[in-house]
């Protein structure tokens, strides 16, 4: 029998870019208890919703997190449109779609790319980046921005779309299929990827229901759940099935990520097919009233968006539930008996997005 | 760049930023923007690092961190706040939980704006921060020189 020792975790560690604290109780390499300590990245984001004015509150909510920023940005819109009764426009929903696909596409590659780097695999890391930046690309030419685009507002869409990005973007989509059919075998075949992967981490599809994990950690399991089927935006015209995973493991999270990706690719192409002309925006009258809620699927899973007016040009109150919080139980009971040295691929397996969990 | 004699060591820490500014510091280390070629490389350690780049703002909890791993770094050493966020506290700034840019807590020598701060401009950063610490070193070593000397022929 081992010595018990508490092994801290962070803040500052090598495998992720942002900071958190984990205090792992461990015995003999075996971690026992992992206890996760946040709180490192709070800003009081949803404070700042008293003293902007819920037009500006976009570009704020759009600071939520880098990674999924157009997804913060268009939660919040929805949230507000829903409180004020606000029918945005069919051609507007349709770019929603499309960049809301592209920034799952940018959120999936970063997250493979950073998977790789986890267990040391560090020239496919450099070649899921490579990919990715083709899609930071296409972001930059069509909304001006690489990470942050803040091209939506309360009401619609700032940007459209013109018939030559249209074109460049199917273009693009069509090489960056074929580098990651390329990049697939690797992802999926190699020995690296199958030895630190498979078996690690298993959760069955009652523990991910019992512990209310969402997003493709909870697909992985075989859970089927997917904000995209309740239609919102333009998913409800558009061909979708969610992609989902039997084994629960960290290779099967892979599997469905990289899945995925292929899957916001069909959807892309789908919806510039289908887009139809008309306005961006609606104008938006009065104030916000009463409150309401909205679900969105992130790249890391299922968010929800809360707000709250009373008649005044700014919110009462303003409420993110981010998918990595809902994860952060599953990430402990995968600690629980795993190997020290699998923390990091395990910590990495869920997608953590910290600034999101803390705000 | 022939007369650089010396490839300093980064280490990137976020401070409460979005996410925006880390992964583009990320991205513009990757083959694409490829800081590396000019003899800078990412490090998990401050005890090895030379040049500290800080994402984000500082707020109640991260300020000790922040000021430890500065402190951490051994000497000499050049502070580059990268984002708007690190620079003054940017959107956030009004937030009740943000006491301001990374100036707030330690000396900083490099200021990149943006928000999100572009991998183009944080190159520019680090090749500052590289002539910067390229001074500094020599600085050092002479006062070492000095110091040693002075020792001696005591
Ligand atoms: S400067 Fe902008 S992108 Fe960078 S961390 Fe701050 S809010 Fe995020």
């Amino acid at each position: 029998m081992g010595k018990k020792s508490v092994i801290p975790f962070g803040p500052q560690h090598p495998v992720l870019p942002e900071p958190i604290h984990l205090d792992l109780v461990v015995e003999d390499e075996v971690v026992e208890e992992a206890i996760p300590n946040i709180g490192f990245i709070h800003r009081g984001l949803e404070g700042l919703a008293e003293k902007k004015d819920f037009n500006e509150m976009v570009y704020v909510a759009e600071r939520t997190c880098g990674i999924c920023s157009f997804g913060h940005g268009m939660g919040y819109c929805e949230a507000v449109e829903k409180l004020m009764n606000v029918e945005v426009p069919e051609r507007a929903k349709y770019l929603r779609t499309i960049w809301m696909e592209f920034s799952r596409m940018h959120s999936h590659l970063l997250w493979l790319g950073l998977t790789a780097d986890a267990f040391g695999f560090e020239s496919l890391f450099y070649e899921c980046w490579r990919i990715r930046e083709w899609v930071l690309d296409i972001m930059e030419k069509t909304t001006g921005g690489r990470i942050i685009f803040s091209v939506n507002q309360v009401g619609g869409v700032h940007r459209d779309l013109d018939e030559d990005q249209i074109r460049f973007m199917k273009g693009e989509l069509d090489r960056i299929e074929r580098d990651l059919k390329n990049c697939e075998k690797t992802l999926f075949e190699d020995a690296t990827v199958q030895k630190r992967t498979r078996g690690i981490g298993v959760l069955s599809k009652q523990q991910i229901h019992d512990l209310g994990a969402v997003g493709p950690f909870a697909r992985a399991s075989g859970l089927k759940y997917d904000m995209r089927m309740t239609g919102y935006e333009a998913y409800g015209n558009l061909d979708f099935e969610p992609v989902i995973s039997d084994e629960g493991d960290c290779y099967a999270r892979i599997l469905v990520r990289t899945k995925e990706i292929y899957q916001s690719i069909r959807l892309i192409r789908q919806a510039l097919d289908q887009m139809p002309a008309g306005e961006l925006s609606v104008p938006v009258k009065g104030m916000p009233k009463g409150e309401a809620m909205v679900r969105v699927e992130q790249p890391r899973g299922e968010a929800v968006y809360y707000v709250n007016g009373e008649n005044t040009r700014f919110l009462n109150r303003f409420r993110i539930r981010t998918p990595t919080f809902a994860n952060l139980p599953g990430l402990c009971q995968m600690l629980q008996g795993a190997n020290y040295a699998d923390v990091g691929i395990l910590v990495v397996s869920i997608d953590p997005c910290i600034s999101c969990t803390e705000r | 760049m022939a007369n650089v004699k010396r490839s300093p060591w980064i280490l990137h820490y976020d401070g409460s930023s979005c996410n925006g500014c880390d992964i583009e510091v990320l991205a513009s280390m990757t083959p694409v923007y490829d800081a590396e070629r000019l003899g800078v490389e990412n490090t998990g350690d401050p005890m090895q690092a030379d040049i500290f780049l800080i994402t984000g703002g500082i707020n109640s909890q991260n300020a000790s961190v922040v000021k430890q791993l500065y402190d951490q770094m051994p000497r000499p050493k050049v502070v580059v706040a990268v984002g708007i966020c690190a620079c003054t506290g940017g959107v956030f700034k009004d937030a009740y939980n943000i006491l301001g840019g990374a100036d707030t807590v330690i000396p900083v020598d490099i200021y990149v704006p943006g928000c999100a701060a572009r991998p183009q401009s944080i190159i520019d950063g680090i090749i500052r921060a590289r002539d910067l610490f390229q001074k500094r070193s020599e600085e050092h070593d002479a006062l070492m020189k000095k110091k040693n000397l002075e020792r001696r022929q005591a």
